[in-house]
């Protein structure tokens, strides 16, 4: 049985699509069988980030409707066989997501894969709540902005009250994403710390991504961030998953490591 | 429609009563479920069936299998055939789960009949109206308080209802006819309302409502106030107008005189 993790967040434009990527492409680089599944019907942008969208011939929707078969709309990722992407429906709008058909769906990739990673709309609507009702597990992306951590506050409340595991007296397990994070605004005040964040949501930290230059090229070009192990995103991706999968690691990049004056003098004369 | 205590409150509300891990095969719940009460002021089985018919005709699907209470508070009569109310209400798919409001020996009868029995809605109010309803304000949400009764005061067991999870932006949670007692924060965009008091052991950041249907002497206490509103017996305020000095800290919120009083709690 597989287990089916949504990343989520309410808010838009947070870095849902691009962590999706990078931790469905960690999963698959340690050795996990993984599929990924763009549930923003209409709106389609996962394929981009993971460079297969001129290989798109059906998508999640078709397979719902019977017009193709999983094996037809499954995706195989170049830089990793153990990953598969299933593509949405760029045609079509978000009512064309049953519940029956997501769950036949998901029961068929079950049995193939370790891994379901859901990647939802933003939202709290119909698509949204299609793609975090058969979470076992929830990655709620959030920025550190006020905006950003209510919307994801509010997630939380639909996983508790509206999830297959809410109604049948379980709980989804939920996991804080810190994502643009970026420790001198922090200092400034610019940004909302990791423990205020941490202090209103109240879930577990599974990593914060640094605010970086790296996230955004790679995502423009095809290879998620996470592929890029000399980068901070790269490494704060890889560290997210290693904890996903049950390590303790301590949280890196949450501090501004280049800061004072001091620090700078006795840098530059290390290096001298 | 009526519900059973006169109150209507989002279905949300009951969806958010905490999750325990392990599942027993059954769970006692304090629980609201809407109802119909059949008011009845008097009964001639022919003219009934005939009233009867007419409003299921205004309504076929919504009278389909539907569970009503049957409400006794203005049948003056001595006796009344049960048996035949019964007959005539299934012959309308219409199914009498219990009376309400039934004098002593009414109930005796409709208890042989395999009807439940539940109070007069009246006396159910009056158990934690025991002062008399201030309310000149209503709180914005609150849910409608019945008219001031001067009934006999009955002590009743009060159930608390216990959450022990943070109660998320947008989520609702009421506790009915007892105290709301929360193990977690209640967020920015949460509501939380109670008949009784309000206890909030962790950060209360949205709205708490405590004595909603009037109960002045009901208190709010929280481990660190930063709510957006606070409200007892409809009496309330906006965070604007918590006094500073109570906020981030332990505070408890009661009225006195008709005014709203915060409380840091220094022990």
């Amino acid at each position: 049985m597989a287990k089916i993790i949504v990343i989520t967040s309410g808010k838009g434009g947070v870095g849902k699509t691009t962590s999706s990527a990078s931790i469905s492409t960690g999963l698959a680089l340690k050795g996990h069988k993984t599929v990924v599944i763009d549930f923003d019907v209409g709106l389609r942008n996962l394929d981009l980030i993971m460079n297969c969208e001129r290989r798109v011939v059906y998508d999640f929707v078709n397979v719902i409707n019977g017009e193709a078969t999983l094996n037809q709309a499954l995706i195989k990722d170049k830089h990793n066989e153990n990953l598969y992407i299933l593509p949405a429906s760029q045609t079509r709008d978000k009512d064309a997501l049953t519940q029956d058909g997501v769950e036949k769906v998901l029961n068929e990739l079950s049995e193939r894969f370790d891994f379901i990673i859901c990647d939802s709309p933003a939202g709290i609507e119909h698509g949204a709540q299609m793609a975090l009702y058969f979470a076992d597990e929830a990655i709620v992306v959030t920025n550190p902005e006020v905006s950003s951590v209510r919307d994801s506050d509010r997630i939380l409340g639909i996983l508790q009250s509206k999830s297959r595991r809410a109604e049948n007296g379980e709980s989804v397990k939920e996991h804080l994403l810190l994502t643009r994070y970026n420790p001198i605004r922090v200092e400034k005040g610019e940004m909302l710390s990791v423990d205020d964040v941490k202090e209103i949501l109240a879930i577990k930290l599974l990593g914060v991504i640094p605010e970086s230059q790296s996230v955004l090229s790679s995502s423009n070009s095809g290879v998620p961030v996470i592929h890029d192990q000399s980068t901070d995103a790269g490494q704060a991706y890889d560290d997210a998953v290693e904890r996903l999968l049950g390590a303790e690691k301590p949280q890196r990049f949450i501090t501004n490591e280049k800061k004072g004056f001091f620090k700078r003098m006795f840098k530059g004369a290390a290096t001298a | 429609m009526s519900s059973d205590t006169g109150t209507t409150i989002a279905p949300e509300a009951h969806k958010s009563a905490e999750n325990p891990p392990v599942q027993p095969s059954i769970k006692l719940k304090a629980s609201l479920a809407p109802m119909t009460a059949l008011e009845l002021t008097s009964f001639e089985p022919k003219q009934f069936s005939e009233e009867l018919a007419a409003k299921v005709a205004q309504a076929p699907s919504f009278f389909e299998n539907l569970p009503v209470v049957i409400g006794l508070e203005k049948y003056e009569e001595p006796s009344l055939d049960f048996e035949r109310l019964i007959e005539i209400c299934q012959a309308h798919q219409v199914k009498a789960i219990a009376v309400r409001g039934a004098s002593a020996s009414l109930q005796d009868v409709a208890r042989n009949h395999g009807l439940g029995i539940l109070a007069k809605q009246k006396e159910r109010n009056a158990a934690i109206d025991t002062d008399t309803p201030a309310a000149s304000e209503p709180a914005p949400q609150e849910p409608k308080a019945d008219e001031p009764a001067k009934v006999e005061i009955k002590t009743e067991t009060q159930i608390s209802k216990i959450v022990h999870h943070p109660i998320r932006s947008g989520q609702q949670v009421y506790a009915a006819d007892g105290d709301l007692i929360i193990l977690a924060s209640v967020s920015a965009g949460a509501e939380i309302l109670a008949d009784g008091n309000i206890h909030v052991y962790g950060t209360l950041r949205g709205r708490a409502l405590a004595g909603v249907k009037g109960n002045t002497k009901a208190r709010i206490f929280c481990q660190s106030m930063a709510a957006e509103l606070v409200s007892v017996a409809g009496q309330y305020k906006i965070s604007e107008d918590i006094p500073s000095s109570t906020i981030g800290k332990p505070c408890q919120v009661y009225l006195d005189e008709q005014t709203l009083n915060f409380q840091k709690l220094e022990l």
